[in-house]
């Protein structure tokens, strides 16, 4: 790249704030040029790891002959659990429940025995096919269904949310029902796997690369892992091939087993697990298996509800606890619940450990609450989305949640109306009826769908994050923060907002991979946090600069501070404007310092989850979805003709990027809840473990018409970064609407007068099996 | 003359290598000996088209460049062909290439993982149609994953990218009959024949001596488009050698066609089959639409989906509903079979040692006749069928007068459903005929549950799918759904 040649003139910068900037890496993502883990050029002598999986579903160990594998060609080690000089574990909670290589016994089938390192990444593959493991197998469970939540094993303390006398209220109420849902998990499926390469260094040094959503947590879990202080590990990770939360936790096994190796073997050792062992080794979004009653009045008002959220775990508690904790902080959705108590169960399965998935339990809390709108639609004859209306939020009144935190910042009603007109809901519902009404097989049905979704991570201390700026004598500017790309286009948005502290082309400011040698202690990139976190502490750092530099200025021009103005690439110093650069180097030459840390904390915040009571959340993000599909009731087949997504990001950073999210997010919302299917079998394997047989959306998956359209009347209320919000996970949930238009064309064939009851994901085969259950239903 | 060494292009680059491994995929090849790591792996198993690169072939004296899953192509299959990686793009310049900077404008990537595979599927689109229609560019993009964007933008720049550049001025058009007369310098007219053992790996030169390597070595594994052989190796680390790799043996690409019937030989990809089945028989078009995305549809094959024998191959149904003979040839010798028999039980099929399937003939439908083919699936797009019903009736004066119906996904192998045949010829062709055939299904098969779908499910749709059938003959509208008015 030539150097950037900053134009003196200009009226604006390049890249500022509020612009549509493209992602940073767009132009080597189309060329291949841009480099994953997997495409570094590996260290002279780099060895390769691969993982021997358990082959039942839980079980003692008693017996591992790995003579064979040790002999096979190319191999170099095999390492079990034993072999592990720290710890062996890498429970992200604290609870010791996770082993990197199980040793006594297996808790699910896939999890880890061995590690076998090789020459070649085909060796090693080869050579794990040939271990002989013995084991005395246990009875084991897969299904929370066969689970009695109050009595069977938990692998974390469950939460209760109480406000008012839910059940009280469901008993005075006129109209009441009860029942359950079912909703699936999801597999991540990042386009790029997990994967570690481990470089070990002198002392107990060692560098991993892991695409890692959490580099902070990997130095930790290595150091466990190695017996060694968390200063002799650094993690560095430039860009991930996706997480959506798959990355949070989960790269920690890999990380820790390339350094064990590496440091033992004194080569680089890299691990990267077929894509079919990635899928049954590693978390996935938690199902769960929700019990609801409501309380209601002919006239759709809900008047309480008792949840219970019961929810596959897996073997070890990773992120069960705050994951399931979001569930019930979603349980109200957009709704205000007069009298409402919901209680989590986190139940043990023997499964592989559920774990962080964009939403992070909030998408499975709000299809709960969204299943009970249907419910209270169909009893009452009402149409969803008035039952809806009737029971959002208001702004000065019936606006606290169910952990008794206020919304205020509640525009629910705008928004809904807002797409409620522009996709025209009253006039194509019954434009649908009079379609189903001619139609035999093909059945149309439509759904406007809300999302209200908390923005902070409710573990208070995580809400906190560390920026690292340096300026150069060129003015260049260096950028590093403790957040991670993995696509969402951070890297992007933060140097968009460096770019314009410094009023400097954000061509000027260089992005530089995240690495726990630079910036310390930092949180996951996760709770679509990462910009209001990031974006914050470079402010910071950048603002820190500019503060010494115009003091600089100030002095050296014997002029007040206010007539130091940082102008597009140049600053006007009374009366002359010179070059940034240019001051810069005045002020490096006068012994300014040019680079600081920056850092953030999250105002406002606090939740006391012993009460159950608090403002976890610093605000909410709001959007609203309405879909249409067409369903064939012969095989239950279906197709989305047409969405409609009206989403609010605050005064968006950047306009293409948040929609992007939106866009992507609703897509991956969609297929949670439609062909993306996890089966287990009845020895425990997950049998939906590879493209071929977990299917996510396609391309002609899409809807047919898509309209996405930012609300940019909001900016947000809070002091977050020029006013903007989170966009990562909330339009995760505008999927919801797809489910609930398959719901409303399934329940035209008993002419809506029967809740289809729907369960996610809705399949062809569910959708078939409701219209059928519908038709036998309204026959009899 | 044998020769010892696998001779393509790769990019400009001309390539000749003695050490191939029989199992060597393209993908390792360019990741790990050619350090060309913009070809990413995904899947390792041909379905999220992270790896797709182009291969360019000489068909009939014509180059066509296709579009293919480098993780399970292997490497001893592109003898004679042009590979062309996204490292290719770039102008001499450095700018991007018409298609790459349409994707940078619409903000078609986020991680950017899946991209180059995108590029390249576009790339192979942009070439056969600039300005393609938004069905044409769905179709186009069934082989590739994209988790981030949601695939709006990625559509979004196709439908612009004609006006990045013109096609005709590509490189891959300028240099066309360059390349060709490179690619038919390649071709030398002789076998090649590599290694021993288990690194043993041979092209034969001609179907003769396909049929004579065959004899002398049948317990070789035969390969020609590789989408289910790949995974044998990527996926299950299957020793494979001796491996005999026919995808160039012209003649078995052969596609004969008179007023009654079309035979296909063995290597007919289906993409191929658009231009003989497809342009023949519309029921053809929407089904190979629905057989993987373009990358397996250019390498798979319709006579490895029936060599293959499995029971959810989406060719076998159809053709046996259609009566289709299959001629199978060992040595200087060939017999021909009923494609039905053909299929004895699950991974068992009529083909002896040193066998190998030379061809398919297809009678097509007698005028009159209706024939249907449904696939029922998850995901509509790129899955393995759950259940697939393929109906030929003949219906006159309100009579059924035969009736051929195949199902796959329902039993051990594909098969026909006598029992619904049974109940329906010769009788009226009303609703209660139509009931009485349903309810036969049920002696027919006894389908299992798994992954992709109940045994319940699986027995009610393929009922469903003779209602369908019913509805369809008897003028019923809208009875299927289309995302798309056939063009």
């Amino acid at each position: 790249m030539t150097r950037h040649q900053p134009n003196l003139t200009a009226e604006k910068i390049v890249g500022g704030v509020a612009t549509d900037t493209r992602h940073d890496s767009a132009h080597k993502h189309v060329t291949g040029e841009a480099v994953y883990i997997d495409d570094m050029a590996e260290p002279a002598g780099t060895l390769h790891a691969c993982l021997g999986l358990s082959t039942v579903a839980h079980g003692k160990i008693i017996g591992m002959d790995l003579t064979a594998v040790r002999a096979a060609p190319g191999v170099v080690e095999v390492l079990t659990g034993h072999d592990v000089p720290g710890e062996n574990d890498i429970s992200p909670s604290g609870r010791h429940d996770e082993p990197i290589l199980a040793t006594e016994k297996v808790e699910f089938f896939g999890q880890p025995i061995f590690a076998v390192i090789a020459e070649t990444r085909e060796a090693a593959r080869r050579a794990c096919a040939k271990a002989k493991v013995t084991y005395e197998e246990l009875p084991f469970v897969t299904d929370v269904g066969a689970l009695d939540p109050a009595s069977d094993k938990l692998v974390t303390e469950p939460l209760t949310l109480k406000r008012g006398e839910a059940a009280e209220a469901i008993a005075a109420a006129p109209r009441r029902l009860k029942g359950s849902m079912r909703i699936g998990g999801q597999d991540h499926f990042y386009l790029e796997g997990h994967i570690a390469m481990a470089v070990p260094g002198e002392d107990d040094d060692v560098t991993v690369y892991s695409s890692t959503q959490h580099p902070s947590e990997v130095q930790h879990m290595v150091a466990h892992a190695l017996g060694t202080s968390s200063h002799s590990v650094t993690v560095e990770i430039r860009r991930m091939g996706g997480g959506f939360g798959g990355k949070e936790t989960q790269g920690n096994q890999f990380a820790a087993i390339a350094a064990i190796a590496a440091k033992k073997l004194k080569r680089a050792v890299k691990i990267r697990p077929d894509r079919d062992d990635d899928m049954i080794a590693t978390g996935k979004r938690h199902d769960f298996l929700v019990d609801y009653e409501v309380g209601f009045d002919e006239a759709g008002n809900i008047l309480g509800v008792d949840y219970l959220y019961a929810a596959r775990c897996g073997f070890s508690s990773d992120l069960s606890g705050p994951v399931t904790d979001r569930a019930l902080f979603h349980c109200d959705n957009a709704y205000f619940l007069p009298a409402v108590k919901a209680v989590s169960a986190p139940l043990y399965t023997n499964t592989v450990s559920n774990t962080a998935f964009r939403g992070f339990g909030g998408p499975q809390g709000m299809v709960g609450m969204e299943r009970v709108i249907d419910e209270v639609a169909f009893a009452t004859g009402l149409d969803p989305l008035d039952v809806r209306k009737r029971n959002f939020y208001g702004t000065d009144e019936r606006n606290v949640t169910p952990y008794h935190q206020t919304v205020e910042d509640n525009i629910l009603d705008r928004i809904v109306g807002e797409l409620e007109k522009s996709a025209d809901y009253a006039g194509r519902r019954e434009a649908i009826a009079a379609f189903n009404a001619g139609s035999k097989i093909i059945k149309r049905g439509i759904a406007l769908t809300p999302v209200k979704f908390g923005i902070s991570f409710t573990a208070t201390h995580f809400n906190q994050a560390g920026a690292l700026v340096h300026v150069y004598t060129d003015g260049s500017v260096h950028l590093n923060h403790g957040g991670t790309e993995m696509g969402q286009g951070l890297y992007v948005k933060v140097a968009q907002v460096v770019a314009e502290e410094f009023q400097i082309d954000a061509s000027n400011v260089k992005i530089t991979a995240t690495t726990t040698g630079k910036v310390p202690n930092t949180s996951a990139t996760a709770a679509s946090s990462g910009t209001d976190l990031n974006g914050m502490a470079a402010q910071n750092a950048a603002r820190q600069i500019k503060d010494r530099l115009t003091a600089f200025a100030a002095e050296k021009y014997d002029l007040p501070a206010e007539q130091i103005v940082f102008l597009p690439n140049r600053v006007r110093i009374g009366n002359q404007e010179i070059p940034f650069g240019d001051l810069v180097k005045q002020a490096y030459m006068a012994r300014i310092q040019l680079s600081a840390a920056g850092f953030y904390k999250t105002p406002k915040i606090h939740w006391d989850r012993d009460a159950g009571s608090g403002r976890p959340f610093y605000y909410y993000a709001y959007g609203a979805a309405c879909a249409e599909v067409s369903i064939d009731t012969l095989t239950g087949e279906y197709m989305v003709d047409r969405v409609d997504i009206l989403h609010e990001t605050g005064r968006s950073l950047n306009r293409a990027i948040d929609i992007g999210q939106i866009e992507g997010g609703f897509i991956q919302g969609m297929g949670w809840l439609t062909t993306e299917e996890l089966v287990w079998d009845d020895r425990g394997r997950l049998r939906t473990h590879a493209p071929s047989t977990y299917k996510i959306p396609l391309a002609s998956d899409r809807p047919k018409i898509f309209n996405v359209t930012l609300a940019d009347w909001v900016e947000n209320d809070e002091e977050t970064v020029h006013k903007s919000k989170a966009v990562g996970e909330p339009p995760f949930m505008l999927g919801m609407s797809v489910l609930h238009a398959l719901s409303d064309a399934v329940a035209s064939v008993a002419d809506h007068r029967i809740c289809p009851r729907l369960d996610a994901p809705a399949t062809p085969e569910r959708v078939l099996m409701a219209v059928e259950r519908l038709k036998r239903e309204a026959s009899s | 003359m044998a020769r010892s060494e696998i001779r393509f292009i790769l990019n400009g680059e001309d390539i000749a290598l003695s050490a191939v491994r029989p199992d060597e995929t393209l993908l390792d090849f360019l990741r790990l000996r050619r350090s060309l790591r913009g070809t990413k792996e995904g899947c390792a198993e041909g379905d999220c088209g992270a790896c797709t690169v182009l291969v360019g072939r000489l068909a009939d004296g014509e180059l066509v460049y296709e579009g293919v899953n480098a993780c399970i192509r292997f490497l001893g299959s592109l003898d004679g062909s042009h590979v062309v990686t996204v490292e290719h793009l770039r102008r001499p310049d450095g700018s991007l290439h018409p298609v790459q900077q349409a994707m940078v404008d619409f903000h078609g990537s986020q991680c950017g993982f899946c991209t180059p595979g995108f590029v390249m599927s576009l790339y192979a689109l942009w070439m056969r149609e600039p300005a393609p229609s938004d069905a044409a560019i769905e179709k186009a993009l069934q082989g590739n994953l994209c988790r981030c964007t949601g695939y709006e933008p990625i559509v979004k720049a196709a439908r612009a990218f004609d006006t990045y550049g013109d096609a005709a001025s590509d490189p891959l058009a300028t240099e066309r009959t360059e390349m060709a007369r490179r690619l038919a310098d390649l071709r030398d007219g002789s076998r090649v024949e590599i290694g021993e053992g288990k690194d043993r790996l041979v092209v034969p030169s001609s179907l003769d001596d396909l049929a004579d390597i065959l004899e002398a070595e049948p317990k070789a594994t035969i390969v020609s488009g590789s989408t289910d052989v790949g995974l044998w190796v990527t996926k299950h680390m299957r020793d494979i050698a001796p491996v005999v790799f026919i995808g160039g043996v012209e003649e078995l690409r052969t596609v004969i066609e008179d007023e009654t019937s079309i035979t296909l030989g063995a290597n007919v990809s289906y993409t191929d089959a658009y231009r003989s089945l497809g342009a023949r028989i519309p029921a053809w078009r929407s089904l190979l639409d629905r057989i993987g995305g373009d990358q397996v549809r250019n390498m798979g094959t319709i006579g490895g989906n029936i060599a293959n024998g499995s029971p959810i191959g989406d060719t076998p149904p159809p053709l046996i509903a259609l009566g289709a003979t299959l001629t199978l040839r060992k040595g200087a010798k060939t017999r021909d079979l009923p494609l039905e028999d053909f299929f004895i039980d699950y991974g068992k099929q009529d083909r002896g040692s040193g066998e190998f399937v030379q061809s398919v003939t297809v009678p097509l439908p007698k005028p009159g006749a209706i024939y249907r083919v449904h696939k029922v699936t998850k995901r509509r797009d790129e899955d393995i069928t759950a259940v697939l019903g393929a109906f030929h009736l003949e219906i006159e004066g309100g009579r059924c007068v035969s009736a051929r119906i195949a199902y796959g996904g329902m039993a051990a192998t594909p098969k026909r459903a006598k029992a619904v045949e049974a109940a329906l010829v010769g009788r009226d062709w009303n609703e209660a005929a139509i009931e009485e055939a349903v309810a036969a299904l049920a002696q027919d098969f006894a389908p299992i549950s798994d992954m992709r779908a109940s045994a319940e499910y699986r027995l009610l749709a393929a009922q469903n799918l003779i209602r369908r059938f019913y509805l369809e003959t008897a003028g019923e509208e809208r009875v299927t759904l289309q995302r798309y008015e056939e063009a």
